[in-house]
Formats: C-alpha cells, structure tokens, sequence
C-alpha cells in the first residue's frame, strides 16, 4: 500500500481517535450547566480531570502530523478557515482555563463564571469542528495554487450548519453516557433519564443529515457505490444506535459508552471514505482538490514519519491505555481534586 | 502585504512570548519536583509530603495555562504563515509532529496519575509518573527547538521544482533525517533553553521560599524549599554562561550577519564587546563601554582575530531570485542581547551570594538577600524574553536563513486575531498572576 494512502488512513484514525475521546470531555461541557449544584459540577469536571489534556493532544498530534504529511492541505484548511479557527483556539483555550481555574476560589461568582465559560466552549469548539467537517464532505472552492477562494460566509452554508447540529446532538449524547458511566446515585439518575431523549434527537437529525447528503450533493457517495462492502459502516451504526436504549435502560452504562464510541468512530469512517482520496474537495472546480497526492510531502518524509508513527503510536496506547484502567471506576471527589 | 507581515510576526512574538512564561517554570518546576517526591519516599517525612503536593498543585496551574497557550503553536505556522508552511512543511512539519507524538502524548497521559493519581497507585509508581512528566516536557522541548534551530542553520534539506496546474512551486524537501535533526545549532540551543528553564523554575520556588521566610510562613518548609532551588539556580546560571557561550561561537560560524547585530559590529575588524550601549545604526557607532577585542578573544581564544562586519556579509544569492543584503533591526538585537546576558551574571551572583550565605548559615535571616529573592523570579523570565527577541530578530530578513524572507512567508487577515489574542492574553495574564499570589499566601503546611 503506498504511503500516501498509509498516512490518510493514519489521519482518520487520529482524528477519529480525538472525536471519541475529547468527544466526551466536551460533550460532559455541553451539559454542565444542566447540572445545578457545586458538588454536582465538580464532580462532572473530575469525570474528565484525569484525561481530558490527553485526549486534547490526539488534535495536536493530528495536526502536526497533516503538518507533516500534507503541507499543502494544512496551510489551506487552516488559513482558509482563519475566523473560525481562531475562535476555535479561544474556545480550546477557554475549556483549559475555566477546568483548571474553576475551583481555585471559594466564590459562588467565581465558578459561576468558570461554568458558563466551560459550557460555551464546548459547544463552541463542536460546533466549529462539525460546521469545519460539513465542509470537508461537501468542498469548499479551492485556486489552482491551493489557496483557500471562499470567504467566510461560504463556510457557514446550511449543510455545513446542518453537519454542526448532527455533531452536537451527537457528542451530547456521548458526554452524557459518559458520564452516566462514571457517577453514581442521585446524579447518575438524572443523567441517565435523559439519554434516551438525546439518542432520538441525534438520530433524527443524523437521518436528515444522511438524506440530505444524498440528495442534494450524490457525488459524495460514489466510493460507496463503487466499492458496496463499505454499506457494513452504516449498518453497524445502525446496529449500535438500536441497542443503546436497551443499555441504558439495563444500566449497563459501559456497554452504552462502547456503542456510542462506535457511533463517532464510524461515521468519521463514512466521512474518510466518502472524500477519499481528497483531503480538502474544490467545490467548484473538482480539477482543484488536494488529494493525498498531489498535497503530500516527499516519499522520505511519509516514510520518516510513519516509522515515527509505527514507533510512538503503540507505545503512546501502552499508558493511555493503562492509566484509563488506573482510573477507571466512579468519581471519587479528595482533596487534590479539582 | 507588508501590514500583514508585521501583523502576523507582532501576533507570533506576542502568542510565542506569552506561551513562553510558562513551559520553563514546568519544567524546571518538575525537576524540582522530582528531587521533593523523592525525598519524600526517601525519608517518609510529612513535610515532604506536604512540599511535594503543594507544589504539585502549582506545577498544575503553571502547566494548565501553559496546554492552553501551546495549542495556538501548533496551528499559528499554519493560519498565518500559509507560505512557510507549504514551502518547508516537507521539513518543518516533522519535530512538530513528533513533538506531539513522543513528548506531548507522554507529558500529558502521565500528568493525570502526578495530579490525581496518589490514592490510586504505589507510591513509586506516582514518582515514575512525575518522571515521566518532567521527560515529555523536556522531550517537547528539544523538538520545538530543533524545528526552531533548523528555521536558523537549515541543513539535511535541498530545493525542488515541480509544476501543479501550470503553476511553478519551489519547496524545500529533507534529504538526511538526523542531519536535520541535529542541524549545527540544535545542541547549543537545546542546551541554552534548558538551562534557562531550570533557571526559571529555580527562581520561582527561590522568589516563593524567600517570601515564605520573610512572612514567617511555614518556616521549615520554606527552608528546605530555598535549599533545594537554590543550588538549582547556581548550576542552571552556571551552565547557562558555558551553553550561551558555546552558543556564540556556533552562531559566529553560522550566522555571522546575527552576532555582529548583537555587538553592533559594523566593520571588519577585531570584535569589542559591550557591557551596555546604545547603538546608531545611521552612522555606524556604538556609543557604550566596551572591552576592546574581548568579542574576537570570545570567539577565537585570539584578541586581535577580525569578526566579519555587517556591512561586508555578501549578499545572500537564491536561484531565480534577487540577492538578498539586507541587515537585522540592530538596535534591538544589540538591546535585547545584552539585557539577556547581563541578566544572565546578575542571576549567576545571587545564586552565588545566596549560595555563601546559606553555607556559614545565615541565609534564612539575612532579610536583605530575603528581600532580594522575593521578586527575583522575573530575571528568568525577561532574560529569556530578552533573549528570544534577540535570537529571532537578529535572523531578520529570514525566516529559514538564506531561504525563505519572512515577508514572503505570511498568510493573509490579521487583525482580528491580533486583537483577540492580545487581550484573551493580558486576562489570561492577570488571573494567573492572581491564582499564583493565593496560591503563595498559605504555605505548604496547608496541605493535610
């Protein structure tokens, strides 16, 4: 397999690995102002104290590595996309601050504020990502020279908007059975009620979403159409949409967490293979798309890095894995908690 | 164009600069942790324990906003230097890259078990964990510097041409890895940067131990405390004044047009080097005290041995492109330079001072040299400042030497995002300085 192809792969695995795992520490953001006790939204926060810096990094390290690998594509994507990105860099940066400062001082004012912040920066920094990944499917109008053609407002088109409330109502849901999964008693209750009822709204949109797709931009599906095995992708989605109510209704809250897990990977799966082999599709003017080809770096950089990759990416799932195991289990809230 | 190019370096110095307050105190604060849990396990004693977490509830602080600022890095070559990034990403993109993979991934998996994990695991496996943090944050270190040093003495590298849609596109592709990699200033920098984090983090519980003592707040732990950082400020500022040198000399080879920038060194001859002056860049003089031929003395171990001149450096020759013979903004590199190294002796005689007192053992009463710790934390933190602009305005017009000009680097709309960052900045600022100033005023002893 060329490496090109080695390292489109190895990106959708990075950005699908931040979207499951930054997917719940944001999505417990999003509800957080749901929750109206201090001791309620400390102990959301310490649900994703431990981890949540970890799981920011999978988006560093996806960065750097469409740095590395496709120049081109992450010169575009990101000053094409300047306004947004920028305020996705003070939301990511406000998410950092409102955790680490929130408890720092005994006011109700204090946190108060750090929770709105919290809350706002979540929901900003998804809705930013899933507007930035409408984009992606649909394409954006690219110049011969790669430079980004669109202005701003080409970005906020409907579908785009539309793929930004599909991965909110999505990533909601996540964080919720997250942190359904890690509380007990009274809190986990509340949680857990509302699950369901945040299931049927993202499926509802995801079915909008999906025709929509279909309709009104048929060229997105033609890998599909081609290449049929990849019709298990939306059955498994199918699949573990169904047999969430019945988790969560058995409290079987880890299994729920697996199948929503499964959710985000595969439709980051679907989106992958749906622009393959472009990265950033020119919409107009097709001729113009960065492919993995013709927007990668040299032969010997593709090759540096994926031994790079083959060398860090094992060991780094050695200590994440271990320390997710050492803390495993419910919240407890001690005296080194946030 | 040009309103985007000064737009886009003042956003990059003011995002860069302020990021730069905070790696340093991790990681300097780290080693210092390191050497706290030790003891702890060592001894057993609580007044370990106690220091140990205390601090470890700093280093959280420190490092928090230090994620927060670091991830506007990764993307910033990519928002507002579009060009750089398409033009050496071949090359550039790796550290950074790796810098994610290796150091990052490491740094923050572990920093959960340092923060949240001592209930939860050995007491040796909390100490490995606090290892393992200080190792990512090193590690982060040497890639961004060597991404860094590569921008100033590029080497492993060579120029292509391809044509895309009948446009023509030049871009620097790698050719040797480790050549790179240890480009010929990577050492001497990585060296030099981290002597001036270890400095930095020693000056930190220096400044917050004297303040202890001067309080009479936890008096014990804040005699241990000033020990142990105390002699990490006499070596670090030790090592700092070899690293720096051999730094010099590195950048004599290889970036003369810098060095001569640094001591305002106009014509070929031999070099003066200046305790502090002011240089006119109309007429060619440094008006200051000097030590005549100490520069050439430096550099070659020879007095009387000429540096090369600014004004006689050829002009740089770039196929297809017009020569390029332009001179870095020299006053402020002459200015930032030598604020940078005489902060540098400044620090090496109070660490030194310091040193004396404790060893006839009057430190902990000496109130003047408590006085004088107390605010001496923002040495470090203005010698590096001092000391990046010097290093990162003396390699103007370039921004990868002899390859890239930093105007024909930049992306497009900046406005906005300078203002943005500015003032998320200053706030961001200002209630760390607060949160920090809390955190001071209960000792260590607050720690059940």
């Amino acid at each position: 397999m060329e490496l090109n192809v080695v390292w489109f792969l190895l990106l959708a695995v990075l950005f699908g690995g931040y979207a499951v795992l930054d997917g719940f520490d944001l999505g417990v953001g999003m509800i957080h102002l749901g929750l109206k006790s201090d001791i309620e939204r400390r102990t959301s926060i310490n649900a994703i104290g431990p981890v949540w810096d970890a799981n920011e990094v999978w988006l560093i390290t996806a960065g750097g590595a469409l740095f590395a690998a496709f120049p081109d594509v992450y010169a575009t994507l990101f000053s094409g996309f300047y306004t947004p990105f920028m305020l996705f860099l003070l939301a990511i940066i406000g998410r950092a601050i409102s955790i680490e400062f929130r408890s720092k001082v005994e006011s109700a004012g204090w946190k108060k504020t750090w929770d709105v912040v919290f809350c706002l920066s979540s929901f900003l920094i998804v809705s930013i990502l899933g507007i930035s990944l409408g984009n992606i499917i649909t394409g954006i109008p690219i110049y011969q020279d790669k430079e980004y053609a669109g202005t701003l407002y080409t970005l906020f088109r409907p579908y785009a908007i539309m793929t930004g409330i599909t991965s909110l109502l999505l990533i909601r849901m996540h964080g919720k059975i997250f942190l359904a999964m890690k509380t007990e008693g009274e809190l986990q209750q509340k949680i857990a009620k509302g699950i369901n009822a945040s299931l049927v709204l993202f499926v509802i949109s995801y079915i909008i979403h999906g025709a929509w797709t279909i309709i009104m931009y048929p060229g997105v599906t033609k890998n599909f159409v081609i290449f049929p095995v990849w019709f298990i992708l939306p059955a498994f989605i199918i699949l573990s949409i169904i047999v969430i109510p019945g988790f969560i209704n058995s409290r079987l809250y880890y299994r729920a967490f697996i199948a929503s897990c499964a959710i985000i990977v595969f439709c980051i799966a679907i989106i992958a293979i749906n622009i393959y082999p472009n990265l950033v599709i020119s919409n107009p003017n097709p001729e113009n798309s960065l492919t993995i080809f013709n927007s990668a770096s040299s032969t010997k950089t593709l090759m540096i890095m994926f031994i790079v990759a083959c060398i860090g990416i094992p060991i780094m799932l050695v200590y994440k894995i271990l320390i997710y195991r050492i803390f495993r289990g419910k919240v407890k809230i001690d005296n080194m908690s946030y | 164009m040009q309103d985007a190019v000064l737009l886009s370096r003042i956003q990059f110095g003011i995002t860069a600069g302020f990021h730069f307050l905070y790696p340093p105190m991790s990681i300097g604060l780290s080693i210092l942790l390191i050497y706290m849990e030790w003891k702890f396990l060592k001894t057993g004693e609580k007044i370990y324990e106690q220091i140990t977490k205390y601090f470890v509830k700093v280093f959280a602080l420190i490092f928090g906003v230090g994620v927060a600022t670091g991830v506007v890095m990764e993307f910033e070559f990519g928002t507002n230097w579009a060009t750089y990034s398409r033009y050496v990403g071949d090359i550039f993109g790796s550290p950074l890259a790796i810098e994610a993979i290796f150091a990052f991934f490491l740094e923050s998996a572990f920093l959960g078990i340092l923060l949240f994990g001592w209930n939860k695991v050995s007491p040796r496996f909390h100490f490995f964990s606090t290892i393992m943090v200080s190792l990512g944050a090193i590690l982060s270190a040497f890639w961004i510097i060597v991404a860094n040093s590569w921008m100033n003495t590029p080497t492993g590298y060579k120029l292509v041409y391809n044509v895309v849609n009948g446009v023509k596109i030049e871009r620097a592709v790698i050719t040797d890895f480790w050549t790179m990699v240890f480009n010929p200033s990577t050492m001497e920098r990585f060296e030099h940067v981290i002597s001036a984090c270890f400095l930095t983090g020693a000056f930190l519980v220096l400044s917050i131990s004297a303040y202890w003592l001067w309080k009479k707040i936890d008096v014990e732990h804040a005699k241990k405390t000033m020990k142990m950082a105390l002699f990490l400020a006499v070596f670090s500022s030790l090592t700092q004044l070899f690293s720096g040198h051999h730094s010099g000399i590195g950048v004599y080879k290889h970036q003369p047009a810098k060095l001569a920038a640094y001591e305002g060194h106009f014509k070929t001859a031999p070099g003066n080097l200046y305790t502090f002056g002011w240089v006119d860049e109309k007429n060619q003089k440094v008006y200051g005290v000097d030590l005549p031929g100490f520069l050439s003395y430096l550099v070659f171990f020879d007095p009387k041995e000429p540096l090369i001149g600014i004004n006689d450096i050829p002009p740089v020759e770039r196929p297809g492109k017009p020569p390029v013979k332009e001179n870095p903004p020299i006053q402020v590199a002459f200015q930032s330079y030598h604020l940078m190294v005489t902060l540098g002796l400044l620090m090496i005689a109070i660490s030194i001072i310091g040193l004396f007192y404790l060893i006839i053992g009057k430190l902990f009463k000496t109130k003047w040299l408590l006085a004088l710790f107390i605010p001496s934390f923002i040495l470090p933190h203005t010698a590096n400042m001092a000391g990046w602009i010097a290093t990162e305005v003396a390699r103007q017009p370039w921004a990868v030497q002899n390859i890239l000009l930093t105007r024909e680097a930049v992306s497009n709309q900046v406005w906005f995002s300078l203002i943005m960052f500015t003032s998320i900045y200053l706030m961001l600022g200002v209630l760390f300085i607060y949160l920090m100033f809390k955190k001071i005023k209960q000792g260590p002893a607050s720690v059940s």
